[in-house]
């Protein structure tokens, strides 16, 4: 059972990994770039919000503030376009990291409701900051020295790290799910003060798990200024990025592993897509918007624990008696 | 005999409500003291107080010599002060055994967490057997949410001694229950007691109180009203002027018929 687990996520790996090679495409591969991106946000992003239950709607911060990482360090760093510039990506998750101590020691003090009016506010504060700062290039944003790769291949090594990115992401939630640190923030997500009460240091645990989350989307960030070479303020502090990365773990199944991947796969690959081949640019805000009624009327819980659902009462017929109720969010293995 | 647990001269207000009025409360280790008092008398903000949940405006609580006033709860049961709920809280969504293992960890560091993995071999057996304890071996990897409300109060019980706490604070440990596990209940305390672990008893099962309890100090508005052994509270005018005040007729017939 285990073993064949291990044998379908390595499979989904090496189908990611073997991408590039098949599609050469420069017009698919981007989009293979962004949805690799956006997977990794929204596997971090189910990691703390997900688990703890605190949903967050200000990510794009991070995102913001691994993009203008890159730029600026790129830009005053005088670091030539090229594939040094990959050394910056991990900057961009650590400097998200320390912005993000501060914001969650303030925010992480309210609860839902309060805690993602919150985060929104904090989102436009950096938006706002960095249409207007001086150092920030303002709205004209920041560009980067260009990088002197050529054809179809100016796509692959991108897409190669921000593969690296998701399988951190990947490996870093499940090995959240599976430590003390995890259950905890798990209890949190149940009942904060019943855990608290149970020798949980609440504010520690709801903290670190903030922050880690914040790295991921961090340097997902500094790789997309990278990417384009151009940032502008609107774009790196985008409010329909939160909602996007939110949508996409509700979706695939909220505090489930695989469920943002999954999630983020059907969403961004879809939405790359539809604006790449029709001329309307937010024709794909009305299909989510009718998507995200189907999910919450039908299927609450998320793609991946319907499957599951349907699946095992599917192989189970024989013995529906001792079928044993699904344990949905959070489940051990998914 | 040495007090394992003591609240002096407790006050909290909500807003214009006075929940407690310099209230005294004395807990020796090794006993089971019962709190019993009318709605509203304070008990349940008495349990806040002693646990962290509520900070007090007056007063003091010790614990075995040490001054816990106005500490977190999780500093509180890290020192060995465990407590249930009156409306049952368990973690809904994780299965029985993962409730449990929550609970393990008393005064672990939150960054040690971070590197080890939900249980140990040592935890989960501790786990396992406390489940046994309480009769839900068999329920282990189920969803907590899937459980009764009696076995909710049993997991909730259960939760609390894996922690091993000296004293355990139960608020209402028969409400709501049938008779069969109100005994039953009954029977893991004085078990659990005779094996040298503390209890403070908030119920309002007269029966319950008075079978069980050392003990028992009766609270009416706010204030600490009577405390003695369980025949002599009962035979206590004051305490039956209280209730009478309250208007709880039945309790007054269970108390002056006892």
């Amino acid at each position: 059972m285990k073993l064949r687990q291990s044998a379908w996520w390595a499979l989904g790996l090496v189908i990611f990994a073997l991408f590039p090679v098949v599609v050469t495409n420069p017009f698919y591969t981007t989009i293979g770039i962004f949805t690799v991106i956006y997977m990794g946000c929204a596997t971090s992003w189910n990691m703390f919000s997900g688990y703890s239950g605190y949903v967050s709607l200000g990510t794009a911060i991070f995102y913001g503030c691994g993009a203008y990482t890159m730029a600026l360090v790129s830009i005053h760093g005088h670091i030539p376009g090229g594939a040094e510039q990959f050394w910056v990506v991990p900057l961009g998750g650590l400097v998200a990291m320390a912005i993000a101590v501060p914001l969650g020691a303030v925010a992480l003090r309210v609860r839902r409701h309060t805690f993602v009016v919150i985060t929104i506010a904090f989102f436009f504060v950096f938006q706002l900051a960095a249409i207007n700062a001086n150092f920030t290039g303002g709205p004209a944003g920041l560009s980067l020295e260009l990088i002197p790769w050529q054809g179809d291949a100016y796509n692959t090594p991108f897409y190669y790290v921000a593969l690296a990115i998701l399988v951190f992401s990947v490996v870093l939630s499940a090995l959240v799910r599976r430590s003390r640190f995890g259950l905890q923030l798990l209890a949190i997500r149940d009942d904060e003060d019943r855990a608290l009460g149970l020798g949980v240091k609440v504010k520690a645990v709801k903290l670190t798990g903030y922050t880690m989350s914040a790295f991921v989307v961090g340097m997902a960030g500094a790789l997309y200024a990278m990417f384009l070479g151009q940032i502008y303020p609107q774009f790196v502090f985008d409010p329909v990025f939160d909602v996007t990365i939110a949508l996409m773990a509700f979706l695939g199944g909220f505090g489930t592993l695989l469920g943002p991947l999954v999630g983020g796969l059907i969403l961004e690959s879809s939405q790359q897509w539809l604006t790449a081949n029709y001329s309307n640019g937010s024709l794909y805000l009305i299909l989510f918007g009718a998507l995200f009624l189907i999910v919450v009327l039908f299927m609450p819980q998320g793609i991946v624990v319907k499957v599951k659902e349907v699946w095992s009462k599917r192989t189970s017929t024989g013995s529906d008696a001792t079928q044993a109720p699904l344990a949905t969010l959070g489940s051990e293995s998914l | 005999m040495s007090a394992l647990l003591e609240a002096k001269g407790i006050s909290r207000a909500f807003g214009g409500l006075r929940a407690l009025n310099g209230c005294s409360l004395h807990v020796e280790r090794g006993s089971i003291t019962g709190l019993i008092g009318p709605n509203g008398s304070g008990k349940t903000t008495l349990f806040n107080v002693i646990t962290g949940y509520v900070k007090p405006e007056a007063g003091t609580v010790s614990f075995d010599g040490k001054d816990i006033t106005g500490a977190r709860p999780n500093a509180v049961f890290a020192l060995g002060v465990g407590r249930t709920f009156q409306l049952t809280r368990i973690f809904s969504r994780i299965s029985v055994v993962e409730n449990m293992l929550v609970a393990t960890q008393r005064e672990e560091s939150w960054l040690r967490g971070l590197t080890r993995s939900k249980s140990s071999k040592t935890e989960l057996d501790a786990a396992m057997e406390w489940l046994d304890f309480v009769g839900l071996a068999r329920l282990a990897s189920l969803p907590a949410g899937s459980l009764s409300y009696g076995q909710r109060k049993l997991l909730e019980l259960a939760y609390v001694l894996v922690a091993d706490p000296d004293v355990i604070l139960l608020d209402e440990p028969a409400g709501g229950v049938n008779l069969t596990l109100i005994n039953e209940i009954g029977e893991k305390i004085r078990t659990l007691n005779k094996s040298g672990k503390t209890f403070l008893i908030v119920e309002h099962n007269m029966e319950f109180v008075m079978n069980l309890c050392d003990t028992v100090t009766v609270m009416h508005q706010g204030c600490d009203l009577v405390s003695g052994r369980p025949e002599e509270v009962r035979n206590n005018p004051l305490v039956l002027d209280a209730y009478l005040g309250g208007g709880d007729d039945e309790v007054v017939e269970e108390l002056s018929h006892g």
